[in-house]
């Protein structure tokens, strides 16, 4: 008996030590990764997903993960491949499905119906399907802070204000050079709406996933045609291949401007000087000027636990640190209404949509000049403040120029709920509330 | 009507409107179908050799290319980095005769097929473990201008890949022709045994053979690595060495030149004057019409062996 109350005495106060630990929460915030480290796109890949990776890392080693739960994440290759992606989405969504940002428009639009079926949020930063920005229909699919419609006006308004104004659009000729995939079709319902509008015409180019490296025919007659400007929706060696091909024809490289899949030093490095004065779009700063690299370099690469070092501070990398920041920032959100503890798919949907990254949180994550400010709505899932800033290559490095471009909202976001309305009755869908 | 009219007479009359264009697009056919011609040259080796089909080329390509780059990155000079990843080339090559090839004599070439097929992953695999996957910029003082003679434009850099290439192939040609190694290459490819029972030291011809592919290999390397920087997309370009193997015929080094020549121009004047037709992007297809066509006529390409087979 005397046995029995000393173990039971001890077990109690083993149980009310642990019970008094403020923050460590059982379990872990387990995320998937599907990342592509082979194949023809994996310069890309391996910049974004270290970025990713060493975010997670930083929030694990700085601060003990997020509110005290560990973040736990698993990779699964993807190559790029839309097939692979859902294959590893299957293979992952059972243990470590609880938001999937899979850094590619084949596999975002894949895999849409399957994460709404299974209640997880798909994270697609500045890609994937367009008209999943009206959160009514798309209520687990998530593309702040600005989508390719958004993105493709934003670069239009651009050059106007490089001609001198809207007005100027008229009679002007602009090429379009794009990857034969869906990432680089979606912005062409949306050029076609802007050319009718403001009186442009502009010529496709299509450039086959399996030629990327081949694109004499595209830029003879470029050569021939001699738009105004260029505007680039590539991804891989599609852009070091157009960014030379431009170059070698003697085109106006001020004139030539890539959207921000086709805008990072994997894309100029190859063509160095010879792309200086390149432009692209951009949705978060480059460099590794901001407080966050201090501690980046703390409590990561000095521990020597960074994925790419060599990565740190090129676009792709901080796109990959931005992408995983608002995830956290997401979870963080979700804690709040449902506790310290590893968070579901659908607590997480909640706090995306009632993420408010406000300036002041920006700088708290050292973060100020990274990435602007973002509030995410139940019906706006692309965020308030959709836009462009805009960079150019010096030969060396990327610049940001000129001030943050909005987006055109009020063309882009009633066709944006008109696609989606015919996609809700393509599928059956009712919209849901979000008043 | 209006159909037939886009097709068959708009694209001439636009031909005839402005030949200097259509000369600057059959240039740049001509300068596009020689750099594939020196990605095919390396199929064209091993199958001479082996009747194998090396889907690993365009690994080697890269695998190459990443060596070279990479040793360069390392502070070495062109002319040290040069040789020395030929070395590792040919050390490749004796550990795939040792390790693969040595094993699977006298077996079915798909077998053969297959095993390269494994090369080509391990390849990948091994040469981002080395080298990893980061682009790397590869200047070796190729020049990047252009020439124009009025409105015709020619790029310095083709105009280069074209030189050494021509050199390549006429190198290549003499050695299998005329030189006993090459003649040995030749029976070896015919028949294994039978080569074997007249003493043609199968494993050293395989050794040569792979070492030969692999030194192709690098110089397609070096030229599509300057132009696009070295990056894992370099190990996709074979496939545009597919329809100019099939046009060519694959045991042919000068049908790899040709058939290249002929894919480069016929797809370039073919998404240029009929692509918009088409939505565009129709060279990635049209490449291979175009050997079907020629197939039709010559079913083993243009210079290919014919194959006789007797009851």
């Amino acid at each position: 008996m005397k046995k029995f109350v000393t173990s039971a005495l001890a077990a109690t106060l083993v149980a009310g030590s642990v019970l008094a630990t403020p923050v460590m929460a059982a379990g872990t915030q387990n995320i998937p990764l599907l990342v592509y480290r082979t194949g023809p796109y994996a310069a890309n890949g391996i910049a974004i997903f270290a970025g990713m990776i060493d975010y997670f890392k930083l929030v694990n080693n700085r601060d003990g993960g997020i509110n005290g739960v560990k973040i736990k994440y698993t990779e699964c290759e993807t190559g790029y491949k839309t097939d692979r992606g859902v294959e590893c989405y299957d293979r992952t969504k059972d243990e470590y499905g609880s938001i999937y940002s899979p850094v590619s428009t084949g596999i975002t639009y894949a895999i849409i119906d399957k994460a709404t079926h299974d209640k997880i949020p798909v994270f697609s930063m500045g890609y994937g399907r367009t008209s999943a920005a009206d959160g009514r229909v798309f209520p687990y699919i998530f593309n702040f802070p600005s989508t390719y419609w958004s993105q493709a006006t934003a670069i239009i308004r651009y050059i106007a204000k490089d001609l001198g104004g809207m007005d100027k659009l008229k009679g002007k000729n602009f090429a379009f050079i794009y990857l034969d995939h869906p990432y680089g079709k979606e912005p062409i319902p949306f050029l076609d709406i802007m050319a009718k509008k403001f009186g442009f015409t502009y010529d496709k180019y299509p450039v086959p996933t399996t030629s990327m490296t081949e694109q004499k025919s595209i830029w003879l007659q470029i050569r021939r045609t001699k738009p105004d400007y260029a505007i680039m929706w590539g991804w891989g060696a599609m852009n070091p291949t157009a960014i030379k091909e431009a170059a070698s024809i003697h085109f106006p490289m001020d004139h030539f401007i890539g959207n921000w899949w086709s805008g990072s030093e994997v894309d100029v490095k190859a063509a160095g000087m010879l792309a200086k004065g390149y432009k692209s779009a951009a949705m978060h700063g480059t460099g590794k000027n901001y407080p966050v690299y201090t501690d980046l370099k703390k409590y990561v690469y000095d521990t020597k636990q960074a994925d790419n070092l060599a990565s740190a501070g090129d676009v792709l990398y901080n796109r990959g640190l931005v992408n995983s920041a608002y995830v956290v920032e997401a979870i963080r959100t979700a804690m709040k209404k449902f506790g310290n503890k590893p968070m579901t798919g659908e607590q997480i949907r909640w706090g995306m949509e009632n993420l408010d990254v406000t300036a002041a949180r920006i700088k708290e994550l050292g973060m100020t000049g990274l990435t602007p400010p973002v509030k995410v709505s139940c019906a706006n899932h692309e965020g308030n403040n959709p836009g462009i800033f805009v960079q150019q290559w010096d030969g060396t490095k990327w610049h940001m120029i000129g001030d943050f471009i909005p987006a055109m909202s009020d063309i882009v976001r009633p066709i944006v709920e008109q696609e989606a309305a015919k996609y809700a009755k393509e599928k059956g869908i009712t919209p849901r509330s979000c008043s | 009507m209006d159909m037939l009219y886009n097709i068959l007479i708009a694209p001439f009359l636009e031909i005839a409107k402005s030949p200097s264009f259509f000369a600057e697009v059959v240039i740049g056919g001509l300068m596009s179908g020689v750099m594939y011609s020196l990605v095919a040259l390396g199929f064209v080796l091993i199958f001479k050799a082996s009747g194998v089909f090396n889907f690993a080329q365009g690994v080697m390509v890269l695998f190459a290319a990443l060596n070279f780059s990479g040793l360069l990155d390392a502070g070495l000079s062109i002319w040290l980095a040069f040789p020395l990843t030929v070395l590792i080339m040919v050390l490749l090559a004796w550990c795939i005769e040792r390790l693969v090839l040595s094993k699977l004599v006298n077996q079915q070439d798909i077998i053969l097929f297959m095993a390269t097929i494994g090369i080509g992953y391990f390849l990948q695999g091994f040469g981002e473990f080395l080298w990893t996957g980061n682009v790397r910029k590869l200047d070796v003082g190729i020049p990047q201008d252009a020439w124009f003679f009025g409105d015709i434009m020619i790029q310095q850099s083709d105009v280069f890949a074209a030189v050494v290439a021509g050199i390549l192939v006429i190198v290549l040609a003499l050695f299998f022709q005329y030189t006993r190694i090459g003649r040995a290459l030749r029976a070896v490819a015919d028949d294994h045994q039978a080569a074997m029972t007249v003493g043609i030291p199968l494993r050293s011809i395989w050794l040569i053979v792979w070492s030969v592919a692999g030194f192709v290999a690098l110089v397609a390397g070096i030229m599509w690595g300057s132009r696009v920087g070295v990056q894992f997309s370099l190990s996709v370009i074979a496939l545009k060495a597919l329809p100019v193997l099939i046009l060519g015929g694959f045991t042919s080094v000068p049908g790899a030149i040709i058939g290249g020549l002929i894919i480069g121009v016929g797809e370039k004047v073919a998404e240029i004057y009929w692509g918009p037709l088409f939505g565009g992007a129709i060279e990635e297809w049209f490449a291979y019409i175009l050997a079907m066509l020629f197939l039709f006529f010559r079913p083993q390409g243009l210079f290919g062996e014919r194959i006789i087979e007797r009851v």
